[in-house]
This record gives structure tokens, C-alpha cells and sequence, in this order.
């Protein structure tokens, strides 16, 4: 079996902590992983705004940079919904346009191989228990991304519920969305605003030490507006909890 | 917001940047969108075959829209056999001047209307008043926009953006310019304000010759018009009167009876949460002896011809408007009704407007941004409208242009104005994207100024430092980590 991790732009420049997470965490599964570096982006935010032409180099791009691996795994639920979703629509554009069938293929391709850290460790280990320890309270965002376009379910909190010394806090309004959305944050930045005040009270009356989620660009948007109110509640990517063990416990930045 | 009129108004964030700060407006609509988003989530949970009656919805209106020039002409001739009489209007300023004509040729200067989305679209009201004729709304919740110079700001309840108190001072002051003032002493009791309404409406009822509707569905088998509501009021205006005028954008056949009967049960438990909606109008050309003697059914177009030539973009001409995606959006919610400067406001608005008016103005370019992708629209539609799918796809054409369908003809536009520094930085970060070296020296570059990078940004970054904190850059990019630690690269 091989196991690819694509990390995200996001996480390679910002988060690298979630990526060598995911890595730890993997092998300690057993999981033999690999970090193809011509991976960068996949193309997200532009389709999202609407430069699709400006997406499609990153589209092949990533077909190249994977190409060879059965798993493709990633620790960000909205990446693996634009590949999961738009890819196709993508290749179908570009067929209808004349261009040929070549984008679609490769949509074909790589739709089925590509899987959220939940979904792959779940659905393709097997597993509920990985063994983690991770002594706080917290709180689960599932994400839009995460919640409607992925079906993710139970799957997160599955994991969540068999980390030892963790408890469990249910958050208010949980499905309501965090108000991130890519450029939305900065075109609309009152409602963005407005939206992740909302979510970020409801994190902060959990009482809860840590929010996490399956998705470090919500994270950003929801641990920024935190922070900005002085809140408690920090900000963790679901990988880093499920890494953290008795013997290499969590190294927080500021968990209580 | 007043003046009756969506003419000039801001793009989408202005706007919304101006009523988010509108606290009793935000407490409002969240009071008042969260108790029907949970009822309707009841209303549907009742139902075992739910997605197989919203994947049917959707189908009828696939096939339906596919072969609409079929059913149209289907309806035209049954309802012209059962006594009535069709008119087809290209545009909004088409169905104006017949709706118009048709009012004068009865020698009546007033007419009392059904609450109708179509004649809001086309601003029938105000191409009424300047040719003299009087129109009054008997919806209750239109009336207290008509009656307080407003304008709707949600589909099913049109003055969701104002409480009681402000309903008893409008019809206070308003409805003795209209006909039958309010009753002194009126207070803010619901009962009191419904009554008042009701003797108010009561009077022009009874003197009307004239009714205007429009129609939640046609069947084309024997041409017979559907409205669906909750107030009889409707029903007064669709009986009493002697002419009976019915203004019906071109997508709302349904072919048959059984047809029907599938929209009749998604539309009221998606709309208000009821299994039935309490009155049900159906009517087929005239009865002699019964009902209005007159009818006349314009048909109009306005945009819907051209949306229905975008394979993407058609699919909300499956719209029933039954407003479940408005009760459920978050940036309706914090925004309401009135930024998205149209009568079809939250995500069908978004999508919808863009593609009747086009997107040339600043406000209709701004309407596909008018949301975070969220998908919760999408989730409880009842006939399966991708928002989030469309919505990507007009922004699209707004940023790079391209082929759209411009009354009847194929046209290359132009992308909006207004889009270069953001096309330039998206093409820059496409071209750092594709060349992992370059990504990496921006990323070590990052790494080596952390220290002194702002807390908060200026320019467009300003619009996130406003009210959140910028992520700290890590001393080193998780690529730079792996080369390090695991020394060889794959690929
Ligand atoms: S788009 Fe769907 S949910 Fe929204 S009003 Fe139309 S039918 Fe209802």
C-alpha cells in the first residue's frame, strides 16, 4: 500500500505542525508515508473565486505529483471536496469547451485515491482507537466542508471519544458554518465577521480548552477571532490530538 | 431602507457591512429564521421518502424545463379553451404595458393583488401607479410593506425585518392614506393587528373588479393556475373580482396532476413547516356564473429563456420558492433581505438575479460572492438546487467572462471591472503554485522577517486584521521539515 500525504499549502506554510502530525500518527499506525514535493495546492481558492482557468496547472499538478500512490491523505476537509467535487466538474467544463477529455481523466483518477485523515483512518485502517492521549477539554467544529459536502458523520467524533483522558464538550449551533469560506472572509468581512463571532461565543461557552477540527483554514478564520476576543479556547487541528500520546504528549501552545 | 425601489443601490458588501451592524434587525431575523429552520427540519423529518419526493421534484422540473416549449403551448391552448385568454411578454416592460392595458380596458383605476414574486420582479406596482392605476397588496405582510414605503426582504415573509411595535406604528400612520384607517388605541397584540388588517382588506375586497395574481404552478394537461398560501386572502382576490389577471414567469408548468401532487407536499413543509398549507387555489380558464368571467394569463419571460440556455445555471428555474434557503443561511441571517437588492433575496437571490439581470452591474457582479459556500441552501432545497455549484460558476463569469445567452443570442462578455489586482495576484499565486522552488523561497522568506510581521495588515488584509488575529508564520515549512528530517525526497 502506498500512502501519500498531501499536506496542503496551507498547512506546509502555516501549519506545519498539523503535517508532521498526520506523518506521526500514520506511522505509528503502521503506515508507511511519503511526502511527494511536487505537491503544492489544490487549486481551492481560485476555482472558488472563479478563476477556473487559473486552476486547471494545478489540477494536472497534482495528478503528477500523486500519480503511482493508492492513498492519497490529507488533513484538510475542503481540500478533498474541491478534489472530490469540482475536479470533475473541471474536467467537464473543459470537454465542453472542446478541450478534450484530458481533465476529466485525470479527475477520474484521482477522486477515487484521495481521502480526509478521518475517512482513511476509519474507512481504510480500520480504526477507532489510535491510541491517543490527549488530557483536556474539547470542543468539535465539524466544518461545512467537513459536515455537508464530505458526509464525514460520526467518523471524527468516533475518534475523539476513544482519546484517553479526553472529554468531550458538545458545541451549540456546531452546523452552522464558521464564516471562513476563502476570499468570502475578506470580500464580505462583516459577515464574515459577524458569522465567526457567533461561532466563536458558542466555542468559548463550552468552556472548553481546545477547538478542533478536521480543517486548519476554518481554524485560522475561528482561532483568529478567538484570540481577537480574548478567549481561552485555543485552536488545535484534530491530527495534532490524535498524535499526542502519554509518551509524546501534545506540545501546546497555550493549552490550559 | 424606503422608497420602494432596488434602483442604485450598493454592491452586496456595502450594504451588508451597514446592516450587520443593525442589531435589532440581526436579533430579528435571527429569532425569526431559526424558529422555522427548526420547525421545517421537523415538518421533513415526518416523511420517510423525503429524498426520493426532492429527487422527483427535481426530475419533473428537469424534464419539464427540457421540453418547455412543449408545455407552454400545451397550457396556452388549454387555458384558451377553458374560456381564458394568454399573453406572452418577452420582458418585464412587456408584461407591464399588457397587464396595464388589460386593467384599463375594464375602465377600473384600482386592482387588489395576491401576493405574486413575479409582479415584484417586473415592478408591476410602480408601472401601475405612473399609468394611474392603484394596486394594493392584501398579502398581510405585504400590505405592511406597501403600507410603510418599503421594500420585501424575504420571500414567504416579505416584512420578517420588522417586529410588532414597528407594524402598529405603520398601520397607524399609514393606513388611513390607503383606505380604512386603523382603529384607534391600537396596541401591539397580534390579535389586534391581524384585525385591523382584516377590516382594512375587508372594504377593498368587496369593491374590487379587478384582481392581479400570480401562480405557484400551472398544469399544462388542462391549463388549470395553483396558488398556495395562508391567509385566504388570496382566495378573496382570486373569487371576487370580475377580471382576474395572472402574471406567471414561464418556468412554473408542471405537465400533469400527478405531477403536482409532489410539489404539494414539498412546497408547505418546506416553506412553513406544514404538512398542508390551509388554502389551496386552483382555477381553469373562467366558470360562467362563478368566480371572475375575465382571465387573462400573462406569460412572461424576462431572462428565464437565457438562463435555461446555461446548462449550469438552469437548474434554478427549478425554484419553488418556498424560501427554505433563505431560513437556513448564515449570511442572509447576519445581512437580511435587503442588501441583495432584488425582490428574490439570501441564495436563490444570489443566483438567481445575477442571471435574469446579468451581472453588468456592481451589485449583481457582488451577489455570487454573497456567500461562504456553506452548502446548507443546497442541503434543504426541495428540488435539489446545487446554490453552491452555481454560485461558483457565476462567479466565473464574473472574474473571466466568457459565453452567456443575451435575449436569444450567444455573446462573449467581457470579465467585470473591477477584478485586476485580484486576477493578477491569483494568476501570481498560480505561477508560484506550479513551481514548488519558487513556493519554497517564499515560504523561507516568510520564515526569516516572522518577526516582523504586522499584527494588523493594511490594504485588503486590513479586511481580516479588523476582527481577527494573523496566524504567526512557523519557523520552518513543513516541506523544509521533511527534507530535513527524512533527508531524500520523493520525486
Ligand atoms: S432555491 Fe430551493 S430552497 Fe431556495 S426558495 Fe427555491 S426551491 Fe426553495
Amino acid at each position: 500500500m502506498r500512502v501519500a500525504l498531501f499536506v496542503t499549502c496551507v498547512n506546509d506554510t502555516l501549519y506545519p505542525d498539523t503535517g508532521r502530525a498526520v506523518v506521526t500518527l500514520l506511522e505509528r499506525l503502521g503506515v508507511e508515508v511519503d511526502f511527494p514535493a511536487a505537491q503544492t495546492c489544490c487549486g481551492q481558492a481560485q476555482f472558488n473565486t472563479g478563476y477556473r482557468y487559473e486552476t486547471e496547472p494545478l489540477v494536472r499538478r497534482y495528478a503528477r505529483a500523486f500519480e503511482g500512490y493508492d492513498h492519497i491523505v490529507t488533513p484538510s476537509g475542503s481540500c478533498v471536496a474541491m478534489v472530490r467535487d469540482n475536479y470533475p466538474r473541471i474536467g467537464e467544463k473543459a470537454a465542453a469547451e472542446g478541450r478534450g477529455d484530458e481533465l476529466a481523466e485525470i479527475a477520474a483518477s484521482v477522486v477515487p485515491r484521495t481521502y480526509e485523515l478521518t475517512e482513511f483512518l476509519v474507512d481504510v485502517l480500520g480504526v477507532t482507537d489510535v491510541g491517543a492521549y490527549f488530557p483536556h477539554t474539547v470542543t468539535y467544529h465539524p466544518t461545512c466542508h467537513g459536515l455537508r459536502m464530505l458526509g464525514l458523520g460520526r467518523r471524527p467524533v468516533e475518534l475523539l471519544s476513544h482519546v484517553k483522558g479526553l472529554e468531550l464538550r458538545e458545541l451549540p449551533g456546531a452546523d452552522e458554518c464558521c464564516g471562513f469560506g476563502g476570499t468570502f472572509a475578506v470580500k464580505n468581512a462583516a459577515v464574515s465577521a459577524a458569522m465567526g463571532a457567533d461561532k466563536a461565543r458558542h466555542i468559548s461557552e463550552t468552556g472548553a480548552s481546545a477547538v478542533c477540527t478536521v480543517d486548519n483554514s476554518c481554524l485560522m478564520h475561528i482561532g483568529g477571532t478567538l484570540a481577537r476576543l480574548g478567549s481561552q479556547t485555543r485552536p488545535v487541528h484534530l491530527a495534532e490530538i490524535l498524535a499526542s500520546t502519554e509518551e509524546h504528549p501534545y506540545a501546546p501552545g497555550g493549552i490550559r | 431602507m424606503s422608497g420602494g425601489t432596488y434602483l442604485g443601490m450598493p454592491a452586496f458588501p456595502e450594504a451588508a457591512s451597514e446592516s450587520t451592524q443593525n442589531k435589532q434587525l440581526r436579533a430579528n431575523l435571527t429569532h425569526a429564521t431559526h424558529t422555522i429552520r427548526d420547525k421545517r427540519a421537523k415538518a421533513v423529518a415526518e416523511l420517510a421518502d423525503w429524498p426520493q419526493l426532492r429527487a422527483a421534484g427535481a426530475a419533473i422540473k428537469n424534464r419539464t424545463l427540457r421540453h418547455l416549449d412543449h408545455y407552454l403551448e400545451q397550457v396556452e391552448a388549454a387555458v384558451e379553451a377553458a374560456g381564458g385568454h394568454v399573453h406572452w411578454a418577452a420582458d418585464a416592460d412587456e408584461a407591464n404595458r399588457i397587464v396595464i392595458d388589460l386593467v384599463r380596458m375594464t375602465g377600473e383605476t384600482e386592482v387588489v393583488k395576491v401576493k405574486s414574486m413575479a409582479t415584484q420582479e417586473i415592478g408591476l406596482n410602480e408601472a401601475l401607479g405612473e399609468a394611474g392605476i392603484r394596486a394594493y397588496e392584501t398579502d398581510l405582510a405585504e400590505l405592511i410593506v406597501q403600507l410603510g414605503d418599503d421594500l420585501p426582504s424575504h420571500i414567504l415573509v416579505p416584512a420578517i425585518h420588522r417586529n410588532r411595535s414597528e407594524i402598529r406604528d405603520i398601520f397607524a400612520k399609514e393606513m388611513g392614506n390607503w383606505g380604512r384607517p386603523a382603529p384607534d388605541g391600537l396596541t401591539d397584540r397580534p390579535a389586534e393587528l391581524a384585525d385591523a388588517a382584516r377590516l382594512h382588506l375587508r372594504e377593498k375586497f368587496l369593491r374590487a373588479k379587478v384582481g392581479v395574481s400570480g401562480a405557484n404552478f400551472m398544469v399544462a394537461e388542462t391549463g388549470t393556475l395553483v396558488v398556495v398560501e395562508s391567509e385566504g386572502n388570496g382566495r378573496m382576490c382570486l373569487t371576487l373580482p370580475e377580471t382576474l389577471i395572472s402574471v406567471v414567469g414561464i418556468e412554473k408548468v408542471v405537465p400533469t396532476w400527478q405531477d403536482l401532487e409532489v410539489f404539494l407536499q414539498l412546497l408547505p413543509r418546506s416553506s412553513t413547516a406544514e404538512r398542508m398549507n390551509p388554502y389551496t387555489s386552483m382555477w381553469t380558464g373562467t366558470t360562467d356564473e362563478d368566480g371572475p368571467q375575465t382571465f387573462h394569463l400573462v406569460l412572461i419571460d424576462n431572462g428565464r429563456t437565457d438562463t435555461l440556455a446555461d446548462t449550469v445555471g438552469r437548474q434554478a428555474l427549478r425554484c419553488i420558492r418556498c424560501s427554505a434557503c433563505l431560513n437556513v443561511c448564515p449570511v442572509y441571517e447576519r445581512a437580511g433581505g435587503h442588501a441583495y437588492g432584488s425582490p428574490y433575496p439570501g441564495p436563490i437571490g444570489a443566483i438567481l438575479t445575477p442571471q435574469l439581470r446579468g451581472t453588468q452591474s456592481k451589485l449583481d457582479a457582488s451577489l455570487p460572492y454573497a456567500s461562504s459556500l456553506c452548502g446548507a441552501c443546497y442541503e434543504v432545497c426541495p428540488v435539489a438546487i446545487d446554490i453552491p455549484e452555481v454560485l461558483v460558476h457565476l462567479r466565473e463569469r464574473v472574474v473571466q467572462g466568457g459565453e452567456v445567452t443575451l435575449r436569444g443570442s450567444r455573446t462573449t462578455i467581457k470579465p467585470a471591472k473591477g477584478h485586476a489586482a485580484e486576477r493578477a495576484a491569483m494568476r501570481a499565486a498560480r505561477w508560484a503554485l506550479d513551481h514548488p522552488a519558487a513556493l519554497r523561497g517564499g515560504q523561507r522568506l516568510a520564515a526569516r522577517t516572522r518577526r516582523l510581521h504586522p499584527k494588523r495588515l493594511p490594504g485588503p488584509g486590513k479586511a481580516w486584521t479588523e476582527t481577527r488575529e494573523v496566524p504567526a508564520v512557523p519557523a520552518e515549512s513543513f516541506r523544509d521539515w521533511w527534507q530535513r528530517t527524512r533527508g531524500k525526497e520523493t520525486k
